[in-house]
């Protein structure tokens, strides 16, 4: 096959298929800002854009509410700058008004409106609050357990990483409804906590930490023992500022993993000051289910945030997927 | 290396292992008990013995969720596979742009379930839906999409005047759609392993082979499929594990799994079970069955890996 037509082919395959990625993004995006009446009219697919009538009156036009056409008179509602009804039916001449198609307009407004009917500032300042917590925590018990697994020798060493890698394979579901009778029992339903201690241990980020830790060469350490380095000091001065880049691969899993994770805050938190984004995000796709364009709004502004961080390192996160998935 | 003190290896062990007892160990045993329970709402229940496990035979319900979600496995990982790779393929051998379009595709698997889950719900929207949109233009006529409960093949075959029975009628169009959701939702992610497995192939081999005369069709079967296998077994069990769990679609976009409960998938019924009509204890002897299903399908495809990788 001829070069230059092979490569034609696979960028055309490729814009295509890449097509099918985005435009669901890109549809939420436009519909967002669209009123719902225009929506609903389904002839603007993807720009936001509104069709309305105008009455000339000499060198000036303004906007207007057409009510019924005749042959020679039309009746109108006029309106003001703000489109808000000033007078009603005015019959005018019929040739005076006339249509004014496909001005983009962008409605902002829907995503005030969707924040008056929700409190997503709450649910967004909770999964903040929740993230970053549940960061925490993963980073300090992997870095330690990765710590002991990679650099110590003990009893049992092999038989209580295994012990941890097997817990990774039994999926959430399985333990979902006894970790509520569990939480249940210990009163934490409904609390901050029943979301953020239950996932401050990741046995991935362990996985990943001990694998690093291990690559670290030997001399470091025995040099460090030497000068009288305790094995602690050892994590902190040695160890840490040698695994940025693991950290940061840590860092873009947990938060990206909190952030979506829905299933869970979903069951263990029914108070409505505790819910986090994606089940606010839930409650009101029951709430609003017609109400199309603040429901996009909703889901934009749900995304926007991961969206920010992942365009501005989309190449270390993409990047990091691909090196963790090699890994197993 | 010495450690001064013996027990200190365990103390940097501790808090991780204490949370996974409190939160992994002891949940994951106590589902094995309460499945022997009748267990509803709070506090404890009456035991017994097997007949939650009895009655999962019975339960037509259960047995439709496991091949809906059985439907949805079998055609999302194989659909997966088969698009990452030849996406992974392509971006392989373009050097402008290809950064772009890593991104691009990438840019599902990185948002929440929960708001795709909606924006694709509006996509399927009989009336003002952008899939129906999208059909007018090669003037095929509306679908109903999450409304429709009849099997696929069958909508393809009634044309023809032929209905198949059961579950021959293939996945319910409602089901369908969340499908597509599913593979869309993953794409970019096996994209990305399948092409950092791509890259790990010596550009040697292609170099021989285009020497002796190869074509790049050929190329394809003889190197790249064989020496990506291994990635092709990571994704296949990754893609597997995932699939089976799928939840969120089926709580946003559909309404508790309707149309006639073709879009009801085991998860699904494992929350509703246990969360809205309160039978913890059934819940629960569905949740160990689909362990083990999992489980058992991973064990297989690791065996099969062992037969078929170079």
């Amino acid at each position: 096959m001829n070069e230059k037509l092979r490569m034609t082919l696979i960028y055309a395959t490729l814009i295509l298929c890449g097509l099918f990625m985005v435009v669901p993004f890109l549809w939420m995006i436009s519909t967002s800002l669209m009123t719902q009446a225009e929506f609903n009219k389904h002839d603007s697919v993807f720009v936001p854009k509104e069709e309305y009538h105008v009455w000339d009156q000499g060198e000036q036009s303004r906007p207007v509410i057409l009510v019924a056409r005749e042959d020679k008179e039309a009746v109108i509602h006029l309106l003001d700058k703000d489109r808000k009804i000033v007078k009603e039916y005015v019959r005018v001449p019929t040739e005076t008004v006339r249509k004014v198609k496909k001005v983009p307009s962008i409605h902002w407004e829907n995503f005030r409106k969707a924040f008056q009917k929700v409190p997503f500032g709450t649910y967004f300042a909770n999964t903040l609050y929740v993230s970053f917590l549940t960061l925490i925590g993963v980073l300090l018990t992997s870095m330690l357990a990765a710590y002991a697994f990679a650099r110590m020798e003990f009893k049992g060493r092999d038989l209580f990483f295994y012990l941890f890698l097997s817990m990774m394979m039994v999926p959430e579901p399985v333990y979902l409804i006894s970790s509520y009778v569990l939480l249940d029992k210990i009163s934490w339903l409904d609390t901050y906590q029943a979301l953020i201690i239950p996932w401050c241990v990741n046995i991935f980020t362990i996985f990943l930490f001990r694998q690093h830790f291990k690559s670290l060469p030997k001399e470091l350490f025995e040099s460090a023992s030497m000068d009288g380095c305790s094995t602690f000091g050892m994590l902190w001065r040695i160890i840490l500022p040698l695994s940025k880049s693991v950290i940061a691969t840590a860092t873009v899993f947990s938060i990206i993993g909190s952030w979506n994770s829905f299933m869970w805050p979903l069951v263990m938190t029914t108070r409505p000051e505790l819910r986090v984004l994606q089940v606010g995000l839930s409650y009101f796709n029951q709430e609003a289910s017609t109400q199309t364009t603040l429901l996009m709004a909703a889901s934009t502004f749900s995304i926007v945030p991961i969206l920010i961080i992942f365009f501005l390192a989309q190449k270390q996160i993409i990047a990091s997927y691909a090196k963790a998935g090699l890994k197993d | 290396m010495k450690t001064k003190w013996k027990f200190s290896p365990y103390l940097y062990i501790l808090p991780a292992f204490f949370l996974l007892f409190a939160f992994r160990m002891i949940p994951i045993v106590m589902s094995f008990v309460i499945s022997f329970f009748d267990w509803s709402i709070k506090g404890t229940g009456k035991f017994i013995g097997l007949e939650n496990y009895a009655k999962m035979l019975s339960d037509d319900v259960f047995w439709q969720s496991l091949s809906n979600t059985f439907w949805l496995v079998i055609i999302v990982v194989p659909a997966s596979i088969v698009f990452s790779l030849l996406f992974a393929v392509l971006l392989n051998q373009i050097k402008k742009l290809s950064g772009f379009f890593r991104t691009i595709y990438f840019l599902p698997f990185v948002t929440s379930l929960v708001a795709v889950s909606i924006v694709w719900k509006i996509i399927f929207n009989e009336q003002t839906g952008l899939a129906n949109t999208f059909l007018g233009w090669f003037g095929i006529e509306a679908q109903k999409w999450l409304a429709e409960p009849t099997g696929i093949f069958n909508l393809i075959l009634a044309p023809l005047g032929i209905e198949l029975p059961g579950m021959l009628g293939g996945p319910s169009q409602a089901l369908f759609a969340i499908l597509i959701m599913t593979v869309w939702k993953g794409l970019g992610y096996n994209t990305i392993i399948y092409l950092a497995g791509l890259q790990n192939i010596p550009r040697v081999y292609y170099e021989a082979a285009e020497i002796d005369g190869a074509g790049k069709f050929k190329q394809f079967w003889k190197i790249t499929l064989p020496l990506v296998s291994p990635t092709t077994f990571y994704v296949l069990i990754m893609t597997t594990i995932t699939t089976f769990q799928a939840f969120s679609q089926v709580y946003l976009m559909t309404d508790k799994g309707g149309p006639l409960n073709t879009t009801k998938l085991i998860v699904y019924y494992i929350y509703e079970k246990g969360f809205d009509t309160l039978e913890m204890g059934y819940a629960s002897a569905v949740a160990l069955f689909l362990f083990v299903v999992i489980l058992s399908l991973t064990v297989l495809q690791k065996r099969l890996e062992k037969h078929v990788n170079y």
